[in-house]
């Protein structure tokens, strides 16, 4: 490790495949042609929306098993994790599996917690083959961190979307792979005091700008050696802020930045604020259109880093600020 | 940066409210509300000449309450508040919806600790509140009662 940035110079992580269950709203928004699954209604005939999102989990991981033709048998271990409380929904999830299983939490850069530990695993040469799930929903997550969904408050201009559905990324220790992930940087929990629950946007926004600078300074590379850098779920406006500020320090990443809450979305028609967030967000975003473009060596070199906000009602009820985290990872065409 | 010129560029930099906006739509939905509940009174005035004053406003409320409880139950309300903020929230029908959406949306907790025990989550203050000020102003009344007599 080098700094906070460890490098997988085995160049044996591989991704294997990737799948994605997206739900109504989001295979309504730009990438639908991308999504491999798109849900029609988002309570899939269950009781409660907490069991929806578990039943979504399940249906992505069993995708990715039959799809490839494997069994439990075939995967070491899945490394989920979503945003409920005790995440509950991949906890319940993985009941269905026979697979050793890790949850993890790191709000919505969960999913970037799951590919590092899942690649650190693989290059390590402890593990063969594992799966990196996450999921969200925005039923559940609106429950959890706001106000019930039918009450009447409006959404102010800062307000996200919580992205429904679920994806996973199934990783392997083969160097045949042509798409492969090669160093990632683990970000610090950073807290600039940012109090608005509604601006989670500007809450990250600092630990997306340190993870950045910590990468680019450890890995001793410029912003040009990658062609997309990926923010997770900032956001409209928190994006922009950030390419200032950033140019301000002298890294100008205008013309490579993108940032997956917004590409997912389309912003101006379907209402949804700044753009979308969750544990699902980066996730849906790097799976279906990063992947299948980085097949078709559109992209060849993308700096993955999704974003969380470590809230909690509780926490911001006891006047508590938003710490935020980030984490990178560079992800190759080799 | 400091955490101290981070906040003030955040506030300075991220979009806000267009309040005039939010102002003018609320007035609307808010005046639109109220206009329904004359208009319920008036139509209960001219069905029933017999009613009074007070029983035709008391029976104005219980129907606007049962209005907005389906509209909440229907998922129209939630729509209207996203309209019409505040506009919809200060008139009675937004203290009915603050108590249908909760339950409605633990009920699936159990009636005991998911209905009933959230049916007051959001409007509990305002119950509490209300209560106090109640309690003060009759205490008020006990000890200063030339103040209340008319």
């Amino acid at each position: 490790m080098i700094n906070q940035t460890i490098f997988f110079s085995n160049n044996n992580v591989g991704i294997a495949d990737t799948t994605t269950i997206a739900g109504p709203k989001e295979g309504e928004g730009p990438l639908k042609k991308y999504f491999h699954n798109i849900l029609d209604d988002d309570l899939l005939n269950q009781k409660s929306y907490e069991k929806a999102e578990t039943k979504i989990h399940v249906a992505a991981i069993r995708h990715m098993l039959n799809k490839n033709g494997m069994t439990a048998k075939d995967i070491d271990c899945v490394f989920a994790g979503d945003l409920l409380d005790e995440i509950i929904v991949s906890s319940y999830a993985m009941r269905e599996f026979d697979i050793p299983f890790m949850g993890l939490f790191n709000a919505c850069a969960s999913f970037a917690e799951a590919l590092i530990v899942g690649s650190s695993m693989i290059h390590g040469g402890l593990m063969n083959r594992v799966i990196c799930s996450t999921s969200s929903h925005f039923s559940t997550a609106e429950r959890q961190f706001r106000f019930p969904l039918e009450l009447g408050t409006q959404r102010t201009p800062l307000s996200q979307w919580t992205v429904t559905g679920a994806g996973c990324t199934m990783l392997e220790n083969n160097p045949e792979l042509p798409i492969k992930l090669t160093c990632a940087t683990i970000g610090k929990v950073i807290d600039y005091g940012v109090k608005d629950a509604n601006d989670m946007g500007a809450a990250m926004l600092p630990a997306a700008m340190d993870t950045l600078k910590t990468h680019l300074k450890d890995t001793h590379r410029n912003p040009d050696y990658y062609d997309l850098i990926l923010t997770g779920d900032l956001g409209d406006a928190a994006s922009r802020l950030m390419k200032k500020l950033l140019k301000k320090e002298g890294i100008d990443i205008e013309e490579i930045h993108d940032d997956c809450g917004v590409l997912i979305f389309n912003r101006e028609g379907q209402n949804v604020g700044q753009g979308g967030s969750g544990t699902a967000c980066s996730n849906l975003v790097f799976n279906s259109y990063i992947y299948k473009e980085m097949l078709n060596k559109r992209f060849k070199k993308v700096l993955l880093m999704p974003t969380g906000a470590l809230m909690s009602k509780t926490a911001s009820l006891q006047r508590e600020t938003i710490p935020g985290i980030a984490h990178a990872i560079c992800v190759e065409v080799v | 940066m400091k955490n101290k010129e981070y906040l003030k560029t955040v506030k300075k930099e991220m979009p806000k409210t267009k309040h005039l906006r939010t102002m003018l739509r609320a007035f609307l939905v808010g005046g639109l509300i109220c206009c329904v509940g004359q208009g319920i009174s008036d139509i209960l005035k001219a069905i029933f000449p017999a009613m009074t004053e007070e029983v035709v406003a008391q029976f104005t409320i219980i129907t606007i309450i049962t209005i907005t409880g389906i509209l909440t139950g229907l998922g129209v309300y939630d729509e209207i508040g996203n309209f019409g903020g505040a506009g919809s929230i200060i008139p009675i029908t937004g203290f009915a919806n603050s108590i249908v959406s909760p339950a409605i949306e633990h009920k699936r907790e159990g009636y005991i600790f998911g209905l009933c025990a959230n049916m007051f989550s959001i409007a509990g203050p305002v119950i509490v509140f209300g209560i106090t000020a109640s309690i003060i102003v009759g205490l008020i009344a006990l000890i200063f009662p030339g103040w209340f007599a008319k």
